[in-house]
């Protein structure tokens, strides 16, 4: 029921509208709840609203914290 | 942009089990070998990504993995799924509700079961084609059955500020959503109950932010890590965990960075305490909680399907043998329930936690083999 998706903003029209692109399908969500999205953001999509702008700075900076955990080095 | 797939590298899962055990031995010293450290998610979506990925399977002996109350649909009490139900018999009101309300079983029907006797119910993916319906349906009253938590609560308040400005007046909602911060506080204070640490719920947290839970570090000393729903997300948030349980700390921590801020979505926040305000709620198996509930502000009472139409629900039963509340509150596994697998299955469930997609039974039941025997 909390399952949002992370979705890249291909076009914005009507009243804060967007349609987004989900692993290829499209669909029109609501942009009501982060003003300022822009085209070309990724935004989490939660029952047609996007809840929240994803950062993808975080989700690399994540990866490399997993990569970097001690446990890897000890292995390789 | 990253590759949502580059969570779920085995290599990087191997590490992180690694990292798992290892805490997971220092805790055995600390705290002897026979201790068992409760880790409870409060989210139905982590509850479905734990049993789907097997992720108890690769944990240490000393490391247990309960379910708390975070599946929407499975605390929602009788009363309120009764109030959904006697809408579903009227004639003039066209329902429209999530899908996986639709087959929960109420004291005596279920909105589906009302479907088939002749009740106009649609389930929708969105509010937005409830709005949609109500504008094309002049004639008829579009009521919208609203359950979730802070994740959901935001996008039922834009949908009533989006019918205000379309002036729409054949559309209101029946609100029964419920908030996660209190409902921890509940369980925190439980005896019966044993929680080492939580993991905490994201897509929550993306709107509300890590703040309105550093009461249970502070008060109960419970440490707590929003935690993110890949596979990678999940060891990692259990990793953290067990870092600060080793360590005697105990801190709320954010582990989803790329989907949660500490300050959470405050547009998103703002939304729902403008349509909103708080009140108590009744949860499956918790009672009453104070301050739990939303309740339509007098603002917006035109959009309350409460105020708007006459109702008179039975009086709420349970159901017999049901022990939900008890899964529900983390106290039971669901194959401890004597129903599990026999008289409720998927097929034919008795209780919300085997009807919903997100319910611990449904997980339980699908991903593991306890149902078979």
């Amino acid at each position: 029921m909390c399952l949002a998706i992370p979705a890249k903003v291909r076009e914005k029209s009507g009243v804060n509208l967007a349609t987004v692109d989900v692993l290829g399908v499209t669909r029109k969500v609501s942009l009501d709840l982060v003003p300022g999205t822009d085209v070309g953001d990724w935004v989490l999509v939660h029952a047609g609203f996007a809840i929240e702008k994803v950062d993808e700075q975080f989700a690399q900076e994540t990866l490399e914290l997993l990569r970097s955990m001690p446990y890897l080095e000890e292995d390789t | 942009m990253f590759d949502q797939n580059d969570f779920r590298d085995p290599e990087l899962a191997r590490n992180l089990i690694e990292g798992i055990n290892h805490y997971a031995g220092v805790i055995a010293v600390n705290k002897g070998a026979d201790y068992t450290v409760h880790l409870m998610e409060v989210c139905g979506t982590h509850t479905m990504a734990i049993a789907k990925n097997g992720l108890r399977d690769v944990m240490p002996a000393n490391v247990k993995l309960t379910s708390g109350p975070g599946c929407p649909v499975c605390v929602t009490a009788n009363k309120d799924i009764d109030i959904a139900i006697e809408l579903a018999k009227h004639h003039d009101v066209m329902v429209t509700t999530f899908g996986d309300m639709l087959k929960v079983p109420g004291s005596y029907s279920s909105m589906q079961k009302e479907k088939g006797l002749g009740g106009d119910v649609r389930v929708v993916y969105s509010p937005l084609d409830a709005l949609a319906l109500a504008e094309k349906n002049p004639d008829r009253h579009v009521v919208f059955i609203s359950v979730g938590f802070e994740t959901t609560t935001p996008i039922i308040s834009a949908t009533i500020k989006r019918a205000e400005a379309m002036g729409l007046e054949n559309f209101s909602v029946y609100a029964a959503n419920k908030t996660v911060p209190n409902v921890l506080r509940a369980i925190a204070d439980d005896p019966s109950i044993q929680i080492d640490a939580l993991i905490l719920p994201g897509h929550v947290s993306t709107i509300i932010g890590s703040k309105p839970y550093e009461f249970l570090a502070d008060e109960f000393h419970v440490p707590g890590v929003v935690t993110g729903f890949e596979p990678l997300d999940v060891l990692q948030g259990i990793y953290l965990l067990l870092e600060q349980l080793a360590k005697g700390e105990a801190k709320i921590d954010i582990a989803y960075t790329r989907g949660v801020r500490v300050e959470g979505n405050p547009t998103a926040v703002d939304a729902i305490y403008e349509v909103f305000e708080p009140c108590d709620a009744e949860w499956r198996g918790l009672g009453v909680i104070p301050g739990t509930g939303l309740a339509i502000r007098e603002k917006f009472a035109q959009f309350d399907a409460l105020k708007r139409i006459e109702l008179n629900p039975p009086e709420p039963r349970e159901i017999k043998g049901c022990q939900c509340g008890d899964v529900l509150r983390g106290a039971m596994l669901p194959f401890e329930c004597r129903l599990f697998g026999r008289a409720c299955t998927p097929e034919h469930p008795i209780g919300p936690c085997m009807v919903s997609s997100e319910g611990s039974c449904a997980a339980y039941y699908r991903y593991t083999d306890y149902g078979r025997n």
